[in-house]
């Protein structure tokens, strides 16, 4: 009898432990709503999003410099880090030589490890000033940004890349050898092919992790809240202009820019949504 | 004339010794069979013939295989070998693509890009395959939507693309039902026209059916190889005997 | 020599063959570069006074920050592991695996490992620090962190208890063990490395951690005296010294210690999988 009532609340104890992600998906959803939304109805979401001046002292709110600002520097990470990525799974996956393989995978392991900030402080010490010497421009731009965060990056699209393709039915390779194509033909036509959701997936992650990173951009990116003209000029991230400006703000400007991350929480779920639906095809396929 | 001579051929896997000494010589434009129970090598022999044992590291191989007086572990590049020396694998695997572009797959990596010739050499091989009929109409589908006898017969027409004087089949009748083996035993009978075929099966009868020449494999070494007809009717070794009749294997 | 010419014939093939061998030599040696890099001009600055147990804006020393890091580390995993280990068990012993609730959780789960660190720290702020009342403190900063990593044990547990073979399950159940005894004394045990490795992942993801913990922890630079006092951690004392620009050397020191920690949690992560799973070398 006992033991019947101990087995029935254990149940009922996992089970309310297992509600804890759903009400914490629920409660930041919630209070990002409750605490952004006000702040867009009082600015006016049209200014809001598409306001290019963003100046809490002139009472301008404008993000949209940070939204070009976001995109630039993501679609320069993918730039960088997407072809290198997928190279080195393909190396990984296919050519690597056993002996190798454990060292090369450790190495890309702990690249995942390292905290953004170290990358930040090192491309904050380092890159900005090989690109200020050898591009011009002050050294913290779109430019430094995106090889910072190609760079961080690289380590989601290899490990994703290289277990979609590692998925991908030997006979497809062996088939294609049989018939005279050499081994990168083989896996060029074939197994890359057949990877392509989940190769899709693992870029798109890398997209979300580019979007999302703060604190190696704002070490490096220059953080004026303006429209660029050139990848040497530096621009604003929705995701720095929180942390730049959160310490002091008050009143309408906080909101303000608890109402940017909202717009970036947007992103990130418009990415997720992406992501599942892309891990869904692979699952079918 | 001699398509393959094998020569004192060893091969070892790490430190397990997988064939033993093999010597054979396969005639151009006859079906050999190669029998014997599971893990006796007849396989490994048949990869050796097309490099396929290269993939498998710690593979270790000794002799010589003359494909035409060529040695083809020497003077030979494995892509060109491959090409000449066509393989069916046990399962069907179509690559995940249409029809048309699994045919064309082949002469494309061998450089002809040319449309209406690729739709030729798709068409022909459709035919020499005996599975045009049944796909002309379907040709831009997924190759994957098929049944698995006609997959097989797809993997065939495949390998034949590529104009090769050899095909490998490696049990390719093992995943299929009685009607779809039927029909691929034909195929087989009516390739030996123009190609020289090398078949590895676990089925005797198949053997007995399809095959001019068979070679029956034993812990690695050939017990015996000759006619099939003597092999089946009459075998020298008492070992051969005994797998025929089903008493061991 | 066959080779080479083989690949002489076809250039496409001799360019792919290179390109996919550049990029991983690339890979790793701009990780052995980042390393040496932080390490040279670290170093040097690796002195005593590093280590004051007493901070002050000469010395910047960093023990208040290892401190302060382990409370949070200590007290995100109080927090994570039990409901995420629990959720876990949920999930694949209880639940059916196609009921609606798990479907929902999956969902939620994912969505919560892509949510970026300084979505949590807003969350963190306007929920824990403000709302709650708690200020910049070690719990909220916990609590936030807590979140963020409760996915990741949630993930590595599901993972560790589906590999525990159903035998086992059979054999406790054929015994006349109940189910929770058939979950403490077996499933939980046989699961154990994989949990483990989850934690010590979480671990890394913590110490790493700076945009969740910059408005939640605060920046506060002395140990913490209880859990409503501030901290900074590693991650955070490395931040400030690089904005202030004043102490770059001991920025690069701490860079060091970091490096140091994400190795030493590979390191481990690696050794536990190898020792348990005969899966260890896939």
């Amino acid at each position: 009898m006992k033991r019947k009532v101990l087995e029935k609340g254990m149940k009922v104890l996992f089970l309310l432990m297992a509600t804890v992600s759903i009400l914490s998906v629920l409660l930041i959803c919630i209070f990002m709503l409750i605490s952004g939304v006000p702040a867009i109805r009082e600015i006016g979401l049209f200014d809001f999003l598409l306001g290019s001046k963003w100046s809490p002292s002139g009472n301008a709110y404008g993000i949209f410099p940070m939204i070009v600002g976001s995109v630039y520097v993501t679609g320069g990470a993918i730039l960088v880090g997407v072809p290198v990525g997928l190279l080195t799974a393909i190396f990984l996956a296919r050519f690597c030589p056993r002996k190798i393989y454990r060292p090369v995978k450790t190495f890309v392991d702990i690249l995942a490890g390292i905290p953004s900030i170290v990358y930040g402080f090192f491309g904050m010490t380092l890159l900005v000033p090989l690109v200020r010497t050898y591009f011009g421009g002050n050294g913290n731009s779109i430019l430094t940004a995106s090889l910072l965060l190609g760079l961080m990056i690289l380590p989601t699209i290899i490990s994703i890349t290289e277990s979609s393709l590692r998925a991908v039915p030997e006979s497809y390779y062996e088939g294609a050898l049989a018939l005279g194509a050499t081994r990168e033909r083989a896996v060029m036509t074939t197994v890359f092919p057949a990877a392509k959701s989940g190769i899709m997936a693992g870029i798109v992650l890398g997209i979300g992790r580019a979007i999302g990173e703060t604190m190696a951009v704002i070490m490096v990116v220059g953080n004026q809240a303006r429209l660029p003209s050139s990848i040497l000029d530096g621009v604003r991230t929705l995701t720095t202009n929180i942390v730049l400006e959160m310490g002091y703000a008050e009143g309408l400007h906080r909101e303000a820019l608890i109402a940017t991350g909202l717009v970036l929480f947007v992103f990130i779920l418009l990415i997720n949504l992406c992501f599942s639906l892309l891990n869904r095809r692979k699952e079918h396929e | 004339m001699e398509k393959f001579e094998i020569r004192n051929l060893n091969l070892h896997y790490g430190a397990f010794h997988a064939l033993k000494d093999v010597n054979m010589k396969i005639k151009e434009r006859t079906i050999t069979a190669f029998i014997g129970p599971s893990g006796c090598g007849k396989s490994t022999f048949l990869k050796t013939l097309n490099r396929m044992n290269d993939l498998i590291p710690e593979c270790k191989i000794e002799g010589d295989i003359l494909l035409d007086g060529q040695d083809i572990y020497r003077n030979f590049d494995v892509n060109d070998l491959r090409r000449d020396v066509g393989m069916v694998f046990q399962k069907p695997n179509p690559f995940p693509m249409s029809i048309y572009d699994n045919i064309a797959y082949g002469p494309r990596t061998h450089g002809i890009k040319n449309r209406s010739k690729l739709d030729e050499i798709v068409e022909q091989s459709l035919r020499e395959a005996a599975i045009w009929d049944e796909v002309k109409d379907r040709l831009k589908k997924s190759a994957l939507a098929l049944s698995g006898g006609q997959q097989q017969r797809i993997c065939i027409a495949r390998a034949l693309a590529v104009k090769p004087s050899v095909l490998l089949m490696d049990e390719p009748t093992s995943a299929l039902d009685p009607i779809s083996t039927t029909k691929v035993e034909d195929l087989v009978a009516r390739l030996k026209e123009h190609y020289t075929i090398v078949i590895v099966t676990h089925n005797m009868q198949q053997a007995a059916r399809v095959s001019d020449k068979t070679a029956f494999f034993l812990l690695g070494e050939v017990v015996e190889y000759g006619s099939t007809e003597e092999i089946f009717s009459m075998p020298k070794d008492k070992r051969t005997e005994d797998y025929i009749t089903g008493r061991f294997g | 020599m066959n080779e080479l010419k083989a690949y002489l014939k076809r250039p496409l093939s001799l360019l792919l063959r290179v390109a996919v061998t550049a990029a991983a030599i690339l890979t790793v040696v701009v990780l052995i570069f980042l390393i040496l890099y932080i390490l040279i001009n670290g170093i040097p600055y690796m002195k005593p006074s590093l280590f004051a147990l007493e901070y002050n804006s000469e010395n910047v020393s960093v023990v208040p920050s290892i401190i302060s890091t382990l409370y949070l580390v200590g007290l995100s995993l109080l927090l994570a592991v039990p409901f995420g280990i629990g959720c876990a068990i949920y999930l694949t012993e209880y639940a059916k695996p196609t009921s609606r609730f798990v479907r929902v959780i999956r969902v939620t789960t994912e969505t919560l490992s892509g949510i970026p660190s300084i979505i949590y720290g807003l969350f963190g702020m306007i929920f824990f620090v403000t709302a709650l009342h708690f200020g910049y403190s070690i719990l909220a900063g916990a609590l936030t962190a807590a979140i963020m990593i409760l996915p990741l044990i949630i993930r590595t547990t599901e993972e560790a208890i589906k590999s525990v073979p159903d035998l086992y399950r059979e054999a406790s159940y054929g015994l006349g063990a109940g189910k929770l005894r058939t979950i403490f004394r077996v499933v939980l045990p046989s699961a154990m490395p994989g949990i483990l490795s989850g934690i010590i992942l979480a671990i890394g993801r913590v110490i790493g951690e700076t945009a969740a913990l910059l408005y939640t922890a605060g920046t506060v630079a002395k140990i913490p005296d209880g859990l409503f006092s501030g901290g900074r951690t590693l991650a955070l004392h490395m931040y400030v010294l690089s904005g202030e620009g004043l102490h770059m050397g001991e920025a690069f020191a701490t860079g060091i210690i970091l490096l140091a920690l994400v190795v030493l949690v590979n390191f481990a992560t690696g050794r536990i999988v190898k020792r348990f799973t005969a899966k260890g070398l896939q």
